[in-house]
């Protein structure tokens, strides 16, 4: 008999997050692929001093209104809250934007600290942390800022850095489908970093848009298989 | 009189660059515009870091969905033979040499090629998202640009002084006055905007330019 993964609301999902935890949080930009219901629970929860590894910083509800009308939720509410001590990923802030997200606004005064990794850097350090790899080297940042306090190496006659593997405690992700095992497939472009984010953490925490029963998803389109994955809690809208 | 081209047809003519079945990706900004200038009888395959291969073009306010966008956050449309994979497998298929083509912006590029195109003075906060990947690993980098800053500064440098994207990486550049190449001896200027003369091109940019031996006015 299998252990029960279904919580029946987002802030059940993440009521043990713990102060100085280190969450990783899937999606890429600003929205789709987002896990934005438990990213609102995170806030509800009020968990402190957090390490957040994403790709994008987010934008903030009143930013956000920016790129889409009716504006949206995303990672800026952490920030906002004050939860935040330290921000890992490829795109803390817009660089298109004026300087008002809040991740920006806190960093400019010096209350978060941000780690900048190239994109791919970011998602291949969180696949070696996922897959037991102690590091990798890499051509990408060679003579850039990103080589600064990193081994260098030629392999073959070519310059590489040594990038160190990421884990966390939590991953939050959102995925399209999950049976009740915890397979999961994805939809369209959402898939972006929840994949390999959901194979990196302690605890891996989904939401989804439709839970079904198992044996109903096709074994053979099935991306994030279930010993990946805690949780999971289905959202609706 | 001199032209100045705009975004659009900046675009128009990088895309004109990009071979009949070749993988392509289009940075933020105007590179995306490339996108729209696709001529019928060939087939790009768009490729977007977040997750996407060969999606047709940028969706209308009816068709938009949230959950097919390019990496510049834009609704985009399906293509048939249409593919969607993580951003692990997506880096792999740019830094291991699968992408044919990157489009860029670029803050500055320098005579041997260097991209500056992610870190801006007083915006320690801006990160590189996906360019430092794609100038290393894709095949070609192609640089669309203003040729001078507001201030009427060069933006194509004897040296970045802004952070490095990464080095030797930049193959052409599309500017609003002139197409150039970078070349083991330095800057090939090759076409020209309507009205301006290489003299005054050369002026702008502070490395010195070859001039090709068949200069002429950009083709659109």
């Amino acid at each position: 008999m299998a252990i029960n993964k279904v919580f029946n609301s987002p802030d059940d999902a993440v009521a043990d997050i713990f102060d100085g935890a280190t969450v990783m949080i899937g999606g890429f930009g600003s929205f789709g692929g987002l896990p934005v219901n438990l990213i609102v629970a995170l806030a509800h929860q009020g968990a402190k001093g957090l390490t957040i590894i994403a790709n994008a910083g987010g934008a903030g509800f009143e930013l956000s209104k920016r790129i889409k009308p009716e504006g949206y939720q995303d990672i800026g509410i952490l920030f906002e809250n004050r939860q935040v001590k330290k921000f890992i990923g490829s795109m803390p802030a817009l660089g298109g934007m004026p300087p008002t997200s809040p991740l920006e606004r806190l960093h400019n005064e010096g209350k978060v600290e941000i780690e900048m990794v190239p994109q791919g850097t970011l998602a291949e350090r969180i696949r070696s942390g996922a897959g037991g790899i102690g590091g990798f080297y890499t051509p990408v940042g060679v003579g850039t800022v990103v080589e600064v306090g990193k081994e260098k190496k030629i392999i073959i006659g070519k310059e590489y850095i040594l990038e160190l593997p990421l884990t966390a405690d939590f991953a939050l992700i959102k995925a399209h489908k999950a049976d009740t095992l915890g397979n999961l497939v994805y939809r369209g472009t959402a898939r972006c970093f929840n994949p390999v984010m959901a194979m990196a953490a302690k605890v891996t925490i989904a939401e989804v848009d439709k839970l079904v029963e198992t044996g109903e998803l096709d074994p053979e389109v099935i991306v994030t298989p279930h010993v990946y994955v805690s949780r999971i809690v289905e959202v609706t809208g | 009189m001199k032209i100045h081209l705009d975004e659009q047809t900046i675009a128009l003519r990088a895309a004109k660059e990009f071979a009949d079945g070749s993988a392509v990706n289009l940075g933020y900004g105007m590179p995306v515009l490339c996108a729209n200038f696709i001529p019928e009888e060939r087939r790009i395959f768009f490729q977007s870091e977040n997750g996407v291969l060969g999606y047709a073009g940028l969706a209308t306010d009816e068709e938009k969905d949230y959950e097919l966008i390019n990496a510049s956050d834009q609704p985009i449309t399906p293509a048939p033979g249409m593919c969607f994979f993580d951003s692990s497998a997506s880096f792999d298929m740019i830094r291991g040499g699968h992408i044919d083509t990157v489009v860029l912006g670029a803050y500055q590029v320098s005579e041997t090629g260097d991209l500056a195109n992610w870190g801006r003075p007083g915006r320690p906060a801006t990160g590189m998202g996906g360019g430092m990947d794609l100038a290393v690993g894709a095949r070609k980098v192609i640089v669309t640009m203003m040729h001078s800053t507001k201030e009427g500064k060069a933006r194509i440098v004897k040296k970045c002084t802004y952070p490095l994207t990464a080095r030797q990486c930049v193959s052409m550049i599309f500017t609003d006055i002139a197409v150039m190449q970078v070349t083991e001896r330095g800057i090939l200027l090759k076409e020209l905007a309507p009205g301006w003369t290489a003299e005054e091109i050369q002026a702008l940019t502070e490395p010195r330019l070859i001039i090709a031996s068949d200069l002429k006015e950009i083709e659109l």
